[in-house]
């Protein structure tokens, strides 16, 4: 099996694929919505200097993602 | 930056969708993802001037225009941006609304050519809604410099409707979505959208339920299958929606309530339930449009731009990044303070001159003193010296800042300053509300919108007014360059002013900060939501357009309010300063009775007389307390801010005056238009009361505060 980690581990600049979002209902639609399904790529670009949020590349573009919800996010590596 | 939208002509509707059709012609909706264009094609398309900037949320509601073409009269309709039909902000329920029940002739879709997959993701879900859908695919040039290149054509055909290529940008590249649209509209093409097949259990409740809603409602046609697939995704706000617009009630029907149930029950036992239901059918969209474009797109790199990533690495880097911001921050201050001082003086002078001539030619046409009195020393003069400081500083500060937002900085000012928001249990959206706030309050309160959390963004909404909107920033900057950098002139003189501009400006970021945490300890209790914010790519900014519109809008925006306000203003205190009681004007009788309060707060009855006055419009504050100082009828010439300056320190104005009144510039009450802006966004008149009670008991306690400091130190 791969093995699983959850997106706030990933490395900077690290492909990751998504296994499965368990974030709250509203955050996870939107993830969703901005294409982030099963094995979409994903791959952490930035850090706020006031920490609690990360920037990854989706899809081509940048999406800021809180921590909390990060932290709920299950990737894996190829 | 916002100014009030009636400024430019733009009709500005929000609620009733069914009001947006155009009887004599056709009716084409701009949809798509935020920030990728929209409001630019209808600024091309209709010569209106919506604002337009690098952010995703820049539009917060519906905006029309019209144009001509060839015979025809077509009303186009620019939506906020949507990610998705099933929205989950405020300005998003307006775009689905609009979508979903708007009925135009044509909706087209506008998508980021650079990032086309996730944008398919909204085309697919337009397409269940209505047949007329017309892509157009923008932002060519920026995928030309990616090396992305798109086979329109084939995309055309896998899609079954009609793809433009366009960049906005350029007018000339538009002719091509005009021409469609004509056709579409004319019927001489019939788009036929590849809808999405769905999992066969799923594609097969679809269609019973389908055949049941036929039965029982009238819906328009196209509308059947998308009700459906919404009713088994059972999302509780866009039932509700679809409920309030088609004027049904879904509750009602026994038969259907049953055959739902035992629809998702079926589903149910293929492990497809309301939890990943929108999952399931995501994925299906995502395949197809991941399939869709391997075909049709050919690149190097399809990821996130290298040059944007080494910018951003140092601009959102642990040291650098909160250092850099202010630096931006105390340029732009820095630019406006050293530009404005010339151009003031020559308006001081002119005017000036003017005035003299106006009060030669009253005397040559015999008019009684007390009337050109009136009118010349009253209204011109409040009139004149309001244009005199205010203008230049608007003129240098809004191209400026605009500039930074047509680059797009303000998201990333949000995530650096996230940390400190969620801290308080805010959304960092917060900031770029408060980044509009600069431009003015009222179009900060409304840029709310994009907030998602209701309790985050009643607490953005109260706390937008710490921000110094442009009315009260000159006012500040005067200040600061009379009184903080007093004597000392040139360069380091202005950095002075600047640190002073930069602090207070920082004290108002702080005020929010603690304002935000009290309130959500408070009234507006609650843990942070989370919320994603999505970081657009840097773009050069239109240094022509952003000159052009915003000294122009700026200018006629500011005359107008000036003369709107600050004439019967002018009016109203010469009047106070001249008819009095026992030989004492009215003006004093006031100021005197509101002097031992304001003596605690360092300021004097004057000051707040103004500040009271200023309530119509901020820009009026600094006009109204000369005014008051040289109310009866003396004779000055102001030739610069100088000599503004000579005139306070004359009326007892001390550095400790000056600080508190730039304190109290920043903290004190909203203007009325943002009070009404705030009355109609929360709806309630407590939250605009709270609005105005919270700012001004800040601003009054901040300078008792510092006066008490002030007076220990000056007694020791
Ligand atoms: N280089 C380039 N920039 C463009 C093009 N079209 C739009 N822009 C820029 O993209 C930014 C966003 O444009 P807007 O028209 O405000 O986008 P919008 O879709 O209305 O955004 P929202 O109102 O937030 O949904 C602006 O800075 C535009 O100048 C284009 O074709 N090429
Ligand atoms: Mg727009």
């Amino acid at each position: 099996m791969r093995e699983l980690l959850c997106l706030n581990d990933l490395k900077f600049n690290e492909y990751g694929y998504i296994y499965d979002i368990n974030c709250d209902d509203g955050v996870k639609k939107r993830l969703l919505d901005l294409g982030l399904v099963k094995d979409t790529c994903i791959i952490p670009i930035l850090k706020s200097p006031s920490s609690g949020i990360k920037a990854f590349d989706i899809r081509g573009s940048l999406i800021a993602i809180r921590d909390e919800d990060s932290n709920l996010i299950n990737v894996y590596k190829k | 930056m916002g100014l009030t939208k009636s400024s430019t002509g733009t009709n500005l509707l929000n609620s009733n969708v069914q009001y947006l059709k155009n009887e004599n012609g056709f009716t084409v909706a701009l949809a798509g993802n935020p920030n990728v264009g929209k409001s630019t094609i209808f600024n091309s398309l209709t010569g209106l001037h919506q604002h337009t900037g690098n952010w995703p949320g820049k539009t917060v509601s519906n905006a029309t225009g019209s144009f001509d073409y060839l015979d025809t009269n077509f009303l186009l309709v620019d939506i906020p941006g949507t990610y998705s039909i099933l929205s989950s902000s405020q300005e998003e329920d307006i775009a689905r609304d609009y979508i979903c029940f708007g009925n135009p002739d044509v909706t087209v879709v506008v998508v980021d050519a650079t990032c086309l997959e996730r944008n398919l993701n909204l085309v697919f879900q337009i397409m269940e809604i209505t047949d007329n859908v017309i892509v157009c695919v923008n932002l060519l040039d920026e995928a030309k410099k990616k090396h992305i290149d798109i086979d329109l054509d084939l995309l055309s055909n896998m899609l079954g409707v009609p793809v433009c290529g366009t960049i906005a940008r350029k007018k000339s590249t538009l002719d091509n979505l005009i021409d469609v649209i004509y056709k579409v509209c004319k019927k001489e093409i019939i788009p036929t959208p590849k809808k999405i097949t769905y999992l066969p259990i799923i594609e097969n409740s679809i269609n019973l339920l389908e055949d049941k809603l036929k039965t029982l409602f009238n819906f328009p046609s196209n509308l059947y299958r998308w009700i459906s697939l919404k009713l088994l995704e059972n999302d509780k706000k866009i039932v509700d929606s679809i409920e309030k617009n088609l004027d049904v009630n879904f509750t009602n029907d026994n038969k259907l309530l049953n055959l739902l149930d035992n629809l998702n029950n079926n589903l149910d036992d293929s492990r497809v339930n309301k939890t990943n239901f929108r999952n399931i059918i995501t994925s299906s969209i995502m395949k197809q449009a991941e399939k869709i474009c391997n075909k049709v797109c050919t690149f190097e790199n399809k990821g996130y731009s290298v040059r944007d990533k080494k910018i951003d690495k140092i601009l959102t880097s642990k040291t650098f990044g909160i250092p850099i911001m202010l630096l931006f921050l105390g340029g732009i201050f820095w630019i406006t303070i050293v530009g404005a001082n010339y151009p003031s003086s020559i308006l001081f002078s002119f005017f000036g001159y003017i005035q003299e001539n106006l009060i030669d030619f009253a005397n040559l046409l015999n008019c009684p003193t007390w009337l050109s009195n009136m009118l010349i020393l009253g209204v011109y003069r409040t009139l004149t010296w309001i244009i005199s400081v205010m203008l230049p500083p608007m003129a240098i500060f809004f191209p400026l800042f605009t500039f930074l937002e047509d680059l797009g900085y303000l998201p990333r000012i949000a995530f650096n300053m996230d940390g400190f928001f969620k801290k308080c249990c805010c959304s960092g959206k917060q900031m770029i509300t408060m980044c509009m706030g600069f431009g003015c309050n009222a179009a900060g309160v409304t840029g709310c919108r994009i907030i998602n959390s209701p309790r985050e963004k009643l607490i953005a909404i109260l706390t937008n007014c710490f921000v110094p909107c442009n009315g009260r920033f000159p006012f500040l900057i005067t200040i600061a360059t009379i009184f903080i950098a007093g004597n000392i002139q040139g360069f380091t003189g202005s950095i002075i002013s600047t640190m002073a501009v930069l602090f207070v400006i920082l004290l108002g970021i702080f005020m929010t900060l603690i304002i935000s945490k009290i309130l959500s300890k408070t009234i507006l209790k609650g843990m942070p939501s989370s919320f994603v914010l999505e970081l657009p790519p840097y773009r050069k900014p239109q240094f022509g357009k952003i000159l052009v519109r915003s000294i122009f809008d700026r200018t006629l925006f500011v005359l107008g309010r000036a003369i709107c306000v600050a004439a019967p203003a002018g009016l109203v205190i010469w009047i106070f300063a001249n008819v009095g009681i026992n030989g004492d004007s009215l003006l004093n009788i006031i100021a005197n009775f509101l002097n031992p309060f304001a003596n605690l707060m360092g300021l004097d009855g004057y000051i707040l007389v103004a500040f009271i006055f200023g309530i119509p419009a901020n820009e009026i504050v600094l006009p109204i307390i000369l005014m008051c100082y040289l109310g009866n009828g003396s004779l000055v010439d102001l030739d610069d801010t100088f000599a503004i300056g000579n005139i306070l320190v004359q009326n007892g104005w001390t550095i400790l005056t000056a600080i508190n009144v730039m304190i109290f510039t920043c903290l004190h009450f909203p203007c009325t238009t943002t009070l009404l802006t705030i009355k109609k966004e929360t709806g309630k008149w407590k939250w605009t009361i709270l609005s105005f009670v919270i700012p001004t008991v800040c601003g009054i306690a901040l300078c008792m505060f510092t006066t008490f400091v002030y007076n220990i130190f000056v007694t020791f």
